[in-house]
């Protein structure tokens, strides 16, 4: 499903973010990438959403090749991979309904098609009955859902998740990586970064810990300690 | 099922562009506002140019030489005059009035003087029989002049040769006014197109920056560049169409408060009625003009303001 093969990235001569990342993820896995802030968790997910090109290496996800990958092609790329940002990236005055709506919009899907598909989604990850509240209405936990949901709402194959649980309380933590598991069960792939410890630590599954831009380990059912 | 795509996506891309050009109404409105003076310019140009152009028209036909025959001059010596003028390549008619016809002009002309009319009856037939040439070309006669000067020609005319020549310069003066005004029409179109250009090219530009997070969000999900640019592109042609609406309107109100104030009349060498009709003749013509000319200027120009602020090149 997602292939990383002896990945560098360098932002300029001296800052070397990454370098020979190899990794490889089956399809339907949950994977946690771990790592203290700057080491370069977040740098790899920019590499799977082409946000940045590597410097050196390969990238394959879901078949395409990012090195024959054109500009105009991402936009494609990027609807097959669901992404949930850190900070959320919402749309500030439009309601929790539009903003998952707004994924099914840019890419031309029907509005029937959309009026069915988002409260379902919505109840999947637990916002029923606020679909029409803004933004600022409400709690950062069920901002993050609505962040999910946007990013699940085309059935992506793969779910990129950037510290979702970066600015939560410990509860509504939990709430945002229950959603992730029930994803992970419908078969989606799942790539985790976070640095909270106990999260990681209770999940048990497979993490792979970044030091210094480099894979320090990696392993099923692993643990994280900083 | 392709189509049906592209269709919801072209109707996403026009509301989205509505949207955004209600929005923006404040902003859009030095744009408008200088789109309507550059449409308007174009407009006036135009008519101004058929206007002169059609009183140009109007005086050369009036030019015409008249040669006064002696009464002596016998009908082959007339034959021969008219054939040798009408072998002229300057000459493009002879017309030949005899004293008859030219005493029923002149009778006709003076109808309400009834003191002259009764001195003519009087007398003999004072008038002269006369030949009224037309110039082929109104702006060069002197091949003319020169045939109608020789001795021999000369001997057969019982007066000077009336040229009318005097319009010559009044249609050289219009016909340079013309000229100048069509080059000034040329260059205050060129200036304000450009002007209208940058305006609504730092208008978009504007609007892409106050939509930045929005756009890249729409990026970050998949969003394709024509999705994101096509609402700039849609709201810089309404620009187009509202400036080209308003142009035409304020120039219709002005041609009908000129021919309520003019009376319809002339103003100076400018023939404000023909200029009406000719308005009203190619209102639709003009209207297509303004709107093409006013979609075209925003289109470009969004076209190139997108280009430059909607950078979606992933850095390496």
């Amino acid at each position: 499903m997602i292939l990383l093969d002896r990945v560098t990235k360098k932002y300029n001569k001296n800052a070397q973010a990454l370098e020979k990342i190899s990794l490889h993820v089956e399809p339907k896995e949950f994977v946690i990438i771990v790592g203290a802030s700057g080491a370069g968790k977040s740098t790899i997910l920019k590499l799977l959403t082409r946000e940045e090109k590597p410097t050196t290496g390969k990238i394959i996800v879901g078949g395409l090749d990012y090195s024959t990958l054109k500009d105009r092609e991402i936009p494609i790329l990027r609807r097959k991979i669901g992404v949930v940002f850190q900070d959320f990236k919402l749309l500030p005055n439009r309601t929790v309904f539009e903003n998952v709506a707004f994924a099914l919009e840019i890419v031309g899907v029907g509005n029937k098609e959309i009026d069915h598909t988002v409260p379902r989604v919505l109840d999947i990850v637990g916002l029923k009955g606020k679909e029409k509240r803004m933004p600022r209405e409400l709690s950062g936990g069920e901002l993050q859902r609505v962040a999910i949901a946007r990013a699940i709402v085309r059935q992506p194959r793969i779910l990129i998740a950037d510290e979702p649980t970066g600015n939560l309380d410990p509860k509504h933590a939990w709430d945002v990586i229950r959603v992730l598991e029930k994803i992970n069960r419908y078969g989606t792939t799942v790539i985790l970064t976070t640095h909270n410890q106990e999260i990681v630590n209770k999940l048990k599954r497979r993490v792979i810990t970044i030091k210094d831009g480099r894979i320090a380990s990696d392993k099923a059912s692993g643990e994280y300690h900083s | 099922m392709r189509i049906r795509h592209n269709l919801i996506i072209f109707r996403r891309i026009i509301k989205a562009g509505i949207l955004n050009f209600i929005r923006n109404a404040w902003l859009g409105l030095a744009a408008i506002a200088v789109m309507v003076i550059t449409l308007t310019i174009i407009l006036f140009s135009i008519i101004a140019n058929s206007t002169f152009n059609y009183t140009i028209t109007q005086i050369t036909d009036k030019i015409d030489i008249s040669v006064y025959l002696k009464d002596s001059v016998g009908v082959k010596d007339r034959d021969q005059l008219i054939e040798d003028l009408e072998n002229l390549d300057s000459v493009k008619e002879v017309n030949y009035v005899s004293k008859d016809e030219a005493l029923e002009r002149y009778k006709e002309q003076n109808k309400g003087n009834l003191d002259l009319l009764l001195a003519i009856s009087q007398t003999d037939n004072p008038l002269p029989a006369s030949l009224q040439l037309k110039p082929t070309d109104p702006n060069n006669i002197e091949p003319i002049r020169q045939f109608l000067e020789s001795e021999e020609i000369k001997e057969l005319q019982s007066d000077e040769t009336s040229y009318s020549g005097d319009r010559k310069t009044a249609i050289d003066k219009i016909t340079n006014a013309t000229s100048f005004i069509g080059r000034a029409g040329v260059v205050g179109v060129l200036v304000f197109a450009f002007i209208s250009m940058l305006i609504i090219f730092n208008t978009i530009q504007m609007a892409i920056f106050n939509r930045r997070s929005e756009l890249t969000i729409m990026r970050l999900l998949g969003a394709s560049t024509n999705y994101i640019r096509g609402p700039f592109i849609v709201e810089s042609v309404l620009y187009g169409i509202v400036s080209g609406v308003i142009s035409i309107a304020i120039v219709n109100v002005l041609f009908s408060v000129s021919a309520k104030a003019f009376g319809a009349s002339s103003l100076g060498i400018l023939d404000i009625e023909f200029a009406n009709v000719y308005f009203a003749d190619n209102f639709w013509r003009f209207l297509g003009l303004q709107l093409g000319v006013g979609i075209l200027i925003g289109s470009i120009s969004a076209l190139i303001a997108t280009r430059r602020y909607l950078k979606f090149k992933t850095s390496k």
